[in-house]
């Protein structure tokens, strides 16, 4: 086998190259912080593996002496529960707005031009004008996941209700379909999986939201406390929480994917991505 | 009295005339098939019998009464792709028309109802073929089952017209010959009237009991844009199965890029 385009890993050898970047990246950060923990013993940039062990049991095993709550337990379920409310508001509007524009004229009419322009707003631009209508609560954070997520959400959707090919629209009108019969039965459930992958490509930027108000104003959260620990140098305790908020975020992916393939086996095309 | 009647039919849009003097009597149960070059307006005539569009001038009758003005189940179609819900099996393809008549906010049957209107719809499958596959997917079917499902699904609600969009186009010689004989024995029994837009002249005259030709009887070489084209030839067809040799040379003729100067069909019979 000569070209290189041509060349294809077996099976183990598929599961070895994908575990190679993650073995070197673990490997350089042990030679790193060894390295710095040889010459100060009280270096806090990189830490020992035995710090983060530490730091884990203290936050998630042991109850806070303060509180006597479990910290990161806590700040988990804070943050998923504004991460769920704020994408389940985007996701329903978002549903709802782009069935509405891809669809129907009328709509597309009133709001297309609307949307377009609000897509464009940065909305962390906008996250002082949701403390000050909001207050410093609950709803600003979820607000801001919301306003950040749903353009997006509409736009897709709208797209992908409107490449739906004509002759369906047709044929179910000759088939004595109504409006709102066709939303039911020919459109919304066509439009599911792509429901699905919207919120999939949306996790990434509701986290980036739900850090960045947790950031500012909170007393609980995921973002919250790696925004507080930072002025202590914690970085025992900052490295582990991005790891969990990222594990968090491949398995929620992961879980959607799966419901994906699982709930529309109808539809052709990619699998497992 | 004839089911449908075109009278003065014209579509333009802007300065660009597609379609002029269209005039057309068609009595129950005929099986038209319309022919043409590409561009001709075949299917916009098609398009102008669902209503899926409107006529610039003129008017199309059904029954006396001039045809709604969006489409209808009185009127149903094929077209040559995308005819089905990919989302619904074979066997909820057949009896959505059926739910969707009966319950109008949920569109959809349960229980008693769902098990009766499925055994409705095998009866239907049985006859184009498909009861092996009543539960499979759309995107697991050929080419030819897609469009034998789509037949049956467009039947359901009982259409006085059945406009079928080049529906073999896209099928293989084989495959075509024996949807042909389903939709002569479908047609046969459900007492329809049919047209049948084809780019194959030959299948359009073993198919139809009527053969109708659109071309531009006028031609401007300088605005070819000016005129539009019409019914230049309305053939009765006996029912036969070959075509007469005079024709096969025009068939050839039609597949082709029309010569413009002397239309390619005008040395008809």
């Amino acid at each position: 086998m000569g070209r290189l385009i041509n060349r294809r890993p077996g099976r183990a050898g598929q599961v070895l190259l994908g575990a190679l970047p993650f073995i070197l990246l673990a490997a350089a950060y042990l030679m790193a912080s060894d390295a710095r923990l040889a010459v100060n013993p009280n270096d806090k940039l990189l830490p020992s593996v035995q710090s983060f062990v530490d730091a884990i049991n203290r936050l998630a095993f042991q109850p806070d002496p303060r509180k006597g709550t479990y910290i990161l337990w806590d700040d988990t379920l804070a943050s998923l529960l504004r991460l769920g409310i704020g994408l389940s508001v985007a996701t329903g509007f978002g549903l709802v707005a782009g069935v509405a524009i891809g669809l129907l004229p009328l709509a597309r009419s009133a709001f297309a031009p609307v949307v377009a322009v609000l897509s464009m707003v940065p909305p962390l631009a906008i996250l002082p004008i949701l403390f000050i209508v909001f207050g410093l609560g609950e709803v600003a954070k979820v607000m801001l996941i919301v306003i950040g997520v749903t353009p997006f959400m509409v736009r897709d959707l709208s797209m992908s209700v409107a490449t739906l090919p004509r002759e369906q629209l047709v044929k179910a009108q000759t088939l004595g379909a109504s409006t709102w019969q066709i939303v039911t039965r020919v459109v919304l459930p066509q439009t599911l999986p792509r429901l699905v992958s919207a919120l999939r490509l949306s996790l990434g930027p509701a986290w980036l939201f739900l850090i960045s108000s947790e950031a500012i104003a909170a007393t609980e959260g995921l973002g919250y406390r790696i925004f507080l620990v930072r002025r202590y140098l914690a970085m025992d305790v900052i490295l582990p929480y991005v790891a969990w908020i990222t594990l968090l975020a491949f398995m929620i992916d992961w879980a959607l994917r799966h419901l994906s393939d699982r709930a529309f086996d109808w539809q052709p095309g990619e699998r497992g991505l | 009295m004839s089911l449908i009647s075109v009278r003065n039919l014209s579509v333009r849009y802007g300065d660009f005339t597609v379609l002029e003097r269209v005039n057309l009597e068609v009595a129950q149960q005929e099986f038209c098939s319309i022919v043409g070059a590409s561009g001709c307006g075949k299917s916009t005539f098609l398009r102008l019998l669902l209503s899926e569009e409107q006529p610039s001038g003129g008017e199309i009758r059904i029954d006396g009464a001039p045809i709604a003005k969006e489409p209808q189940a009185d009127r149903g179609v094929v077209f040559q792709r995308y005819s089905v819900f990919p989302h619904l099996s074979v066997i909820e393809n057949v009896i959505l028309p059926m739910e969707l008549e009966a319950s109008a906010f949920c569109g959809r049957f349960f229980g008693a109802r769902r098990r009766r209107a499925k055994e409705e719809a095998a009866h239907l499958l049985e006859r184009v073929g498909l009861s092996h596959v009543r539960d499979a997917y759309p995107k697991t079917l050929s080419g030819g089952m897609q469009q034998r499902l789509a037949i049956a699904q467009a039947l359901i609600p009982k259409p006085k017209v059945l406009l079928l969009d080049e529906p073999f186009g896209a099928l293989d010689p084989g495959t075509r010959q024996t949807m042909h004989e389903i939709i002569l024995s479908l047609w046969e029994e459900e007492k329809m009237t049919i047209f049948m837009v084809t780019h194959d002249l030959k299948e359009g005259f073993k198919l139809g009991t009527r053969l109708l030709v659109f071309d531009k009887l006028r031609w401007d070489p300088q605005a070819p844009e000016a005129y539009g084209a019409t019914i230049t030839y309305d053939l009765p067809i006996d029912r036969r199965d070959v075509l007469p040799p005079e024709l096969e040379a025009k068939a050839e003729a039609l597949n082709k890029e029309p010569s413009r100067n002397e239309g390619p069909l005008n040395a008809l019979p």
